[in-house]
């Protein structure tokens, strides 16, 4: 077994919450049985939708290729059990793509019959990684974290620049969500193998895998697994529990003390964060070609009867996902996709799981806090941002639509963790007020780009008409300068001419 | 099943404005029975006085700008303002003094600059400094303190409450015998007539260190005020910040010329500097707000408060260098902006 160590940078602020896992890590990991239908969206990505490739009515096999990646930047989807297509029409999703979005709905034969598997591909070590991305690209393979930023276009970006360390991400810094957590307990070695075909994949030589302190057994299990392993390549890396250690650009700063510019990405800085669901999931399609179908999620709070983690299809919904587990509780009031800090509450539990559903939450309606009252300034939550902003400065700006302070204070570079919400004694919903500025920025600088964009036009078109009465001015000019050069001979020779015409005419 | 729409984070709040001004509260009781045990009840009815009104004013002025008075008075701010007044105020008081200074800090210095969270000025310095100009005969003198040893006339709950109400005393009792100059303002008139320091902490009412009575006090608002910095009510810069800005020039000066300067011990426990430093200079609403900017706020106002008790007319500056500074808040957070992670500081001032 191979010790975690400690050595690590600093983060700003952040908070220790109550961490609400024990109730879901609990138990291993169940598998949710085929359920009666699945509806698989196409944009389960950041990216250009994945393009149907498939008819109703047609019949698919686990593992096919239902819909494919559509442009340079996204992600295929396959259908996760067999059965018949039944509709290709939009249906209620997880709010981050909208309220409805175009799914594709499978009625599954319960058969669960498996797509032919491609041959048994030569080891990983011995294709160059130009062939390795290229194969990722076609695992429908996408950041499991919560980003789902396609994998491969994520590595292929990687490739441009010069990456020093990779970083697996174990760090579930959300309440309740412990997916990762027993991923990590159960799949050590397929997480690992994983971060060997990624490192293969970037042609580097570090690799951390980060867990936090609260995961002692992930971390056993790990610890286990590297020291089996013998891979001197890959250290184990343990950070405190603190929210918000596990975000990307956080985690970055944590593990090697390296600040991810503004608007820039780790790979800025020679980093690049894979979730451990992720490294997983490469494992089992470049090794067992096994696109990414399925996941685990965890489903817990308060309002479910038996918090667990399953594996489920993708696709199947969360009212059919609550039914296996065991139904909801009379405390169920709010259903939430995602964690307390940062996930998306949805209306309806006809939502399919998708690749980026870590979590399916079910809780009772908190207690209201009280009126929103005047800022008082007490700066509790310039004491816990992540980032160093000064969200009190901020939401006075943001009140005042000041633009110009809101980017010089940092706005763009809020990552909408929440801390700031939780430490307010005056209970300003801040991380809600910075979404709806941002919006509001990004809309003034489409306007703005908008209204650059009508002014060259406009300004291209007098442009070009000005050309056009130059060149009309010039020609004019020559014929001027003809005649009068070339002086009485011409004039007559034109005459003559004239004089010939019309006597034909005639 | 179908469900509410809500907005993340799905957590309610930890803490909430209320909470934090009744703990404020809660840290000036052990100083407040210091107060009523060394100047008598006086105390206690200023502050009854000044929490009336002051509540009084909250409420008109909520109902003149068509908020709910509710809302208002239940966060206890004004309670805050009232009780720093009392503080403040000499426990010999004309009722309508302390009403003047509460109804000022509360309807002026505040609601009229837009209420809680937006007054530019501490209200309860601002309805001070008014009292100071308006009547300063009744700041000159305070009632004797407890003395022990000493021979001193100690007033009745009756004697003191007709004083407050009348603002005079029963015949039989001169206010003379019964009131004493307070330490600075012995400090400050001895060293303008030439006596040197060892001579002035001579007379008895000089005390150990600060004065009889306003040391203890002094003790009993540090005491509190690390209260409200465990429970992290308040932030260590601006106390810090104070007791620097003014521990660094009395130290300099007491070692050049130890004959004409106070030590630093007795800046610090005379007058209102520890009232300051942890209740008063840290309303976060009128100080700077990033941390650098509160580490500057504070040690500006302990340099004025240095200022003023050497070179001013004042015995005492903490009313004048907390409102000084609380106009200097704007630039200070302004200047002192943190750095943004992720940001080139260097190239990022017109960002």
């Amino acid at each position: 077994m191979t010790a975690p160590t400690y050595d690590l940078g600093t983060l700003h602020g952040g908070l220790r919450l109550t961490a609400n896992k024990s109730a879901s890590t609990a138990k291993p990991i169940f598998d949710i049985p085929v359920p009666a239908q699945l509806v698989l969206p196409i944009t389960q990505h950041v990216g250009d939708p994945a393009h149907p490739v498939v008819g109703i009515g047609e019949r698919v096999l686990k593992g096919q290729l239902i819909a494919e990646q559509d442009g340079t930047f996204g992600a295929p989807v396959h259908a996760s059990s067999s059965g018949k297509i039944v509709a290709i029409e939009p249906w209620p999703v997880s709010r981050r793509f909208g309220d409805n979005a175009p799914c594709i709905v499978i009625e599954c034969d319960g058969e669960d019959r498996h797509i032919e598997r491609a041959e048994i591909a030569p080891e990983f070590t011995q294709l160059p990684p130009e062939v390795l991305l290229a194969q990722i690209m076609h695992g429908g393979i996408v950041g499991l974290g919560g980003a789902v930023f396609p994998t491969a276009q994520k590595l292929m970006q990687a490739r441009t620049c010069e990456i020093e360390y990779l970083i697996i991400n174990g760090v579930e810094c959300e309440p309740y969500i412990s997916c990762d957590d027993v991923l990590m307990r159960e799949r050590a070695v397929e997480i690992i193998s994983g971060a060997q075909i990624l490192m293969h994949a970037l042609q580097i030589d570090i690799c951390f895998v980060v867990v936090e302190s609260d995961k002692p057994e992930a971390l056993h299990e790990l610890g286990s697994v590297l020291g089996a392993v013998a891979d001197e390549r890959i250290t184990l890396k343990q950070v405190p529990t603190i929210y918000p250690s596990g975000g990307e650009d956080q985690l970055v700063q944590l593990v090697t003390n390296r600040e991810v510019p503004s608007g820039g990405l780790p790979t800025d800085v020679g980093c690049l964060v894979q979730n451990v669901g992720t490294a997983a999931a490469v494992h089992d399609w470049v090794i067992d070609h096994e696109p990414l179908i399925s996941r685990v999620t965890t489903v817990t709070g308060d309002g479910v009867a038996s918090p667990m983690n399953v594996r489920a299809r993708i696709g199947t919904t969360v009212a059919d996902i609550v039914n296996f587990t065991g139904g909801y509780t009379d405390r169920a009031q709010q259903l939430i996709i995602g964690g307390l800090m940062t996930g998306k509450s949805v209306t309806s539990d006809r939502v399919p799981i998708v690749k980026a559903t870590n979590c399916v939450l079910v809780i009772s309606e908190a207690p209201s806090p009280g009126p929103e009252l005047p800022c008082i300034r007490c700066g509790e939550c310039a004491s816990v941002c992540p980032v160093q902003l000064l969200p009190q400065q901020l939401f006075w700006y943001a009140c005042a639509d000041d633009e110009k302070k809101m980017r010089d204070f940092g706005l763009i570079d809020c990552i909408e963790c929440g801390c700031c919400d939780l430490v307010c004694p005056s209970h300003i919903p801040l991380t809600f007020d910075f979404r709806m500025a941002k919006g509001r920025i990004r809309e003034l600088a489409d306007e703005k780009a908008r209204a650059v964009r009508a002014r060259q036009r406009f300004e291209a078109r007098n442009e070009r008409l000005e050309r056009e009465q130059a060149e009309r001015d010039a020609e004019l000019a020559q014929q001027k300068e003809t005649a009068r050069t070339a002086g009485p001979a011409a004039i007559a020779e034109i005459l003559k001419r004239k004089r010939q015409q019309s006597e034909d005419d005639e | 099943m179908e469900f509410p729409r809500r907005e993340a984070p799905f957590l309610g709040p930890r803490a909430n404005v209320a909470s934090m001004m009744l703990q404020v509260l809660a840290a000036l009781v052990p100083a407040a029975m210091a107060h009523v045990w060394f100047f008598g009840p006086g105390f206690v009815f200023n502050l009854l006085v000044a929490a009336v009104f002051a509540a009084a004013g909250e409420t008109l002025m909520l109902g003149l700008r068509s908020r709910k008075p509710g809302t208002g008075l239940s966060d206890y701010s004004a309670l805050v303002t009232a009780a720093l007044l009392a503080f403040a105020l000499p426990s010999l008081t004309p009722w309508w003094v302390t009403a003047t200074g509460a109804l000022f800090a509360v309807v002026v210095a505040k609601h009229l600059y837009g209420g809680l969270g937006f007054n530019i000025f501490n209200p309860a310095m601002a309805g001070y400094v008014l009292i100071l100009v308006a009547f300063p005969v009744h700041l000159n003198l305070w009632v004797a303190p407890r003395m022990g040893d000493l021979d001193y006339q100690a007033l009745t709950i009756l004697q003191t409450m007709q004083f407050t109400l009348t603002g005079s005393l029963p015949d039989a009792i001169s206010f003379d015998a019964v009131s004493r100059a307070t330490p600075l303002d012995i400090m400050k008139s001895g060293l303008n007539n030439a006596k040197t320091v060892t001579e002035i902490r001579a007379i008895p009412i000089m005390g150990d260190i600060g004065g009889r009575g306003w040391e203890w006090i002094g003790n009993f608002l540090a005491a509190g005020g690390l209260w409200l910095l465990v429970k992290k009510i308040i932030r260590w810069q601006i106390p810090v910040g104070v007791g620097l800005g003014l521990l660094v020039p009395t130290t300099i000066m007491y070692m050049i010329e130890p004959g004409s300067s106070a030590s630093p011990g007795f800046h610090l426990f005379a007058g209102a500097t520890i009232l300051c430093a942890f209740f008063i200079a840290t309303d976060p609403v009128s100080a700077a707000t990033s941390p650098r900017g509160r580490m500057v706020y504070g040690l500006g106002i302990g340099f004025l408060i240095f200022c003023i008790r050497r070179w001013g007319s004042y015995a005492d500056g903490v009313a004048f260098a907390v409102l000084l500074m609380n106009m200097a808040v704007p630039v200070i957070d302004y200047l002192t902006r943190p750095h943004i992670v992720g940001h080139d500081d260097h190239g990022d001032k017109n960002g």
